[in-house]
C-alpha cells in the first residue's frame, strides 16, 4: 500500500504543477464561466414571465444558449482531460530510465499503475467538482433560483458518470502509453481514438446503416425499412463512449426526457403516453431509463483499464 | 569473515525467442564482496541483473538473492538490493532532495527517518550545495552520484550497479569507483558491478567474471585468471590483457 501511496503523492504533485494541466482547467474554466453566463442572461429574460417554473437550476446546465451547453461542452472536450492526463504516462518514465528504478524498488508492479491511473482519476474529480462548483455559483447569483434537493442529486450523479467518462478516456491514453514507445505516437493515437469517436462515428453509423438497410426510390416510403434503418444506425452509434455518455446524462440532468430514442423510433403507444403526461420524471425513474447506458460506460472504462493492466503486467522492463 | 553466499544461481538461462541472452549460468557471490562483472555489450549482464531481481523471468535455471527467490519473492529481494540500472533515470522537474524523498518512501521510510538521511548522502557524494537544483540542470557525473546517495538512503544488503561509470570522465570515474569502495568498505554492501572499465574494475573488484555471448567463461579473483590464461604469477599482469585474451579465445 505504501507504494501506490507514495506514487500517488507524487503524481498529484506532478499533475497539479504541470502547465498542461494548468493550461486546460485554465480553459475549461473559461469556457463554462462564459457559457453560464450566457446561458444565465438567456433563462432569466425567458423566465420572466412564468409563473412558477421548475427544475430552472438544471436549465443551466442544459439550455444550449446561443453556442452550447454546458453538458455538451464536458461530452465534447472532456476526453481531452483525460487523454492529456495519461498519454505519456508510462512511455515517459519508460524513455527517461524512471521505470526500471521504478520498478526495482520494492513495491508490487501494479502500483504503478494503479497510482498513476488512480491520480488521474483524482485530478479529474477535482477538476470537475470545482468547475461545477464554480458555475453553481455563478448561476445562484445570475438567475438568483436556489437548486432543490433533487437537482442536487440530479448534478451529483452527472458528476459521477461524467468522471467515469474521462476516466474511460484516461484508461485509453494510459493503454496507449503502454503500447507505443514513442510519446508522439502515443499523444497521435489518443487524439485519433477522440476524434474518430467525436466526429466519423456518426458517419461511420450512417454509411452501416446504409449498407445494411439500403434506402432508395423504391423503399423509401416504407416506414418498416426506414425504421430499420434508423435502428441500425442508432445501435452503431451507440458504439462510442461518447453516445453513451451524452445520452445518458442527458436524462440524468433533464427531468422532461423520458427517452433516448427519437421521436421517429417509437411505437405509437409510448408517442401517446409521451404526449399526455408531461410532468418531469422522477429521479430514479430518469437513471431507470438510462441505467443501461450507465453500466455500459463503467463497463468499457473498467474494461480498458483491465486491459492496460493486464498488459503492463506482461511487458518486459528493460532500461533501454 | 566467514563469508555465505548471498547470491546463488544454478544454471540460470533465459532464451528470447531463438537467441539464448544467458546461457547456464551458475555464480556464487559471497557477502561482502565486490564482484566485477565483465563482458562486451549484449553479453547478457544486464539480463541476468533483471533476473536477479526478479523483473524478467528465468527460462530455467534458478536463482537465490540474499535467501529469497526472485521470482516468487520478488518484493522481498527488491527490499534487500539497491539497483542502478544502466543509463539511470530521474524525475527531471524535481530536484535531487525530492527525488531521494521518493525513493525513500516507496521504501516505506517515513519522511522523519529519510530527511536526516537524504542531507547525510547528498553531503556524502558531494551533492549538498546542488540539493535544490532540478535534476534536468545535473551533469551525467551528478546524476551518478546521485544514484549513489540513493543507495545510500535504502542502505540495501546487495547492490547492483549496471554500468556506473559510462560515459564519465576520468575525474567522476575515480570518484565514483571510491564511492562504491566506500559502500563496500564501510556499509558492508556486497557488489556486483558491471561494467567495461577494466582497469577501474581491476582496483576495487576482489572477484571478477567473464561473460561472453551469454556464458560465464571465467570467474574468480584476477591473480587466478591470470594464472589460468597467461601462467604468470607476476603481480603486474593487467586486467586488459587478460580479458583480451579469453576474448580472442572465444571469437577464433
Amino acid at each position: 500500500m505504501n507504494g501506490i501511496n507514495a506514487i500517488v503523492r507524487k503524481e498529484l504533485a506532478d499533475h497539479f504543477s504541470s502547465y498542461r494541466f494548468i493550461i486546460l482547467f485554465a480553459l475549461i474554466a473559461m469556457v463554462s464561466l462564459i457559457t453560464t453566463y450566457m446561458v444565465g442572461m438567456g433563462l432569466k429574460e425567458e423566465l420572466a414571465g412564468v409563473a412558477k417554473p421548475s427544475f430552472v437550476f438544471l436549465m443551466l446546465f442544459t439550455s444550449t444558449g446561443p453556442l452550447f451547453s454546458l453538458v455538451q461542452f464536458v461530452a465534447f472536450f472532456g476526453p481531452l482531460i483525460g487523454l492529456v492526463l495519461g498519454f505519456d504516462s508510462i512511455n515517459r518514465e519508460r524513455s527517461t530510465g524512471t521505470l526500471s528504478k521504478l520498478a526495482s524498488q520494492p513495491i508490487y508492479r501494479d502500483a504503478i499503475i494503479n497510482g498513476k491511473f488512480l491520480s488521474g482519476v483524482v485530478t479529474i474529480s477535482i477538476m470537475l467538482v470545482s468547475i461545477l462548483l464554480v458555475v453553481t455559483g455563478l448561476g445562484l447569483t445570475l438567475i438568483g433560483v436556489v437548486p432543490g434537493v433533487e437537482e442536487v442529486w440530479r448534478l451529483i450523479i452527472y458528476l459521477v458518470i461524467s468522471i467515469f467518462y474521462i476516466a474511460f478516456w484516461l484508461g485509453i491514453s494510459i493503454l496507449f502509453s503502454i503500447l507505443f514507445r514513442g510519446i508522439a505516437t502515443s499523444a497521435l493515437a489518443t487524439l485519433a481514438i477522440w476524434i474518430f469517436f467525436s466526429f466519423f462515428i456518426s458517419m461511420g453509423a450512417t454509411v452501416v446503416a446504409n449498407a445494411v438497410v439500403p434506402i432508395d426510390q423504391t423503399n423509401q416510403d416504407n416506414p418498416q425499412v426506414v425504421l430499420k434503418h434508423l435502428k441500425v444506425q442508432r445501435v452503431v452509434s451507440l458504439i462510442s463512449p461518447m453516445q453513451l455518455y451524452n445520452d445518458s446524462t442527458a436524462i440524468v440532468i433533464d427531468p422532461t426526457r423520458k427517452t433516448t430514442r427519437s421521436f421517429v423510433l417509437m411505437g405509437p403507444m409510448e408517442r401517446l403516453s409521451l404526449s399526455r403526461f408531461n410532468r418531469p420524471l422522477a429521479l430514479a425513474q430518469s437513471i431507470y431509463v438510462v441505467i443501461p447506458h450507465i453500466i455500459s460506460l463503467i463497463a468499457i472504462t473498467v474494461i480498458c483499464f483491465g486491459v492496460s493492466y493486464t498488459v503492463f503486467m506482461r511487458q518486459e522492463i528493460r532500461s533501454a | 569473515m566467514a563469508a555465505q553466499p548471498v547470491i546463488e544461481t544454478q544454471s540460470l538461462t533465459k532464451r528470447y525467442g531463438t537467441t539464448t541472452a544467458v546461457d547456464d549460468l551458475s555464480l556464487t557471490i559471497k557477502a561482502g564482496e565486490i564482484f566485477g562483472f565483465l563482458g562486451p555489450n549484449g553479453s547478457g549482464k544486464t539480463t541476468t541483473l533483471l533476473m536477479l531481481l526478479g523483473l524478467t523471468e528465468a527460462t530455467s535455471g534458478s536463482a537465490t538473492v540474499a535467501g529469497f527467490n526472485p521470482t516468487k519473492e520478488a518484493i522481498k529481494v527488491k527490499r534487500m538490493v539497491g539497483y542502478i540500472p544502466e543509463n539511470i533515470g530521474f524525475y527531471e522537474d524535481m530536484n535531487g532532495i525530492e527525488n531521494l524523498r521518493f525513493i525513500a518512501r516507496l521504501n516505506s521510510i517515513p519522511d522523519e527517518t529519510s530527511s536526516p538521511k537524504i542531507d547525510e548522502a547528498l553531503e556524502r557524494v558531494g551533492l549538498k550545495d546542488d540539493a535544490f537544483k532540478k535534476v534536468a540542470a545535473f551533469s551525467r557525473g551528478m546524476r551518478q552520484r546521485l544514484a549513489i546517495a540513493e543507495i545510500l538512503i535504502k542502505e540495501p544488503q546487495i547492490a547492483f550497479l549496471d554500468e556506473p561509470t559510462l560515459g564519465l570522465d576520468p575525474e567522476g570515474t575515480t570518484l565514483i569507483i571510491d564511492y562504491i569502495k566506500s559502500l563496500s568498505r564501510e556499509h558492508h554492501i556486497t557488489i556486483l558491478l558491471s561494467s567495461h572499465d577494466l582497469t577501474q574494475v581491476q582496483r576495487i573488484a576482489d572477484r571478477i567474471g567473464i561473460m561472453i555471448h551469454g556464458k560465464l567463461i571465467a570467474e574468480g579473483p584476477l591473480k587466478k585468471l591470470a594464472h589460468e590464461k597467461l601462467g604468470v604469477e607476476d603481480k603486474e599482469i593487467s586486467l586488459d590483457e587478460v580479458y583480451m585474451k579469453y576474448f580472442q579465445e572465444v571469437s577464433a
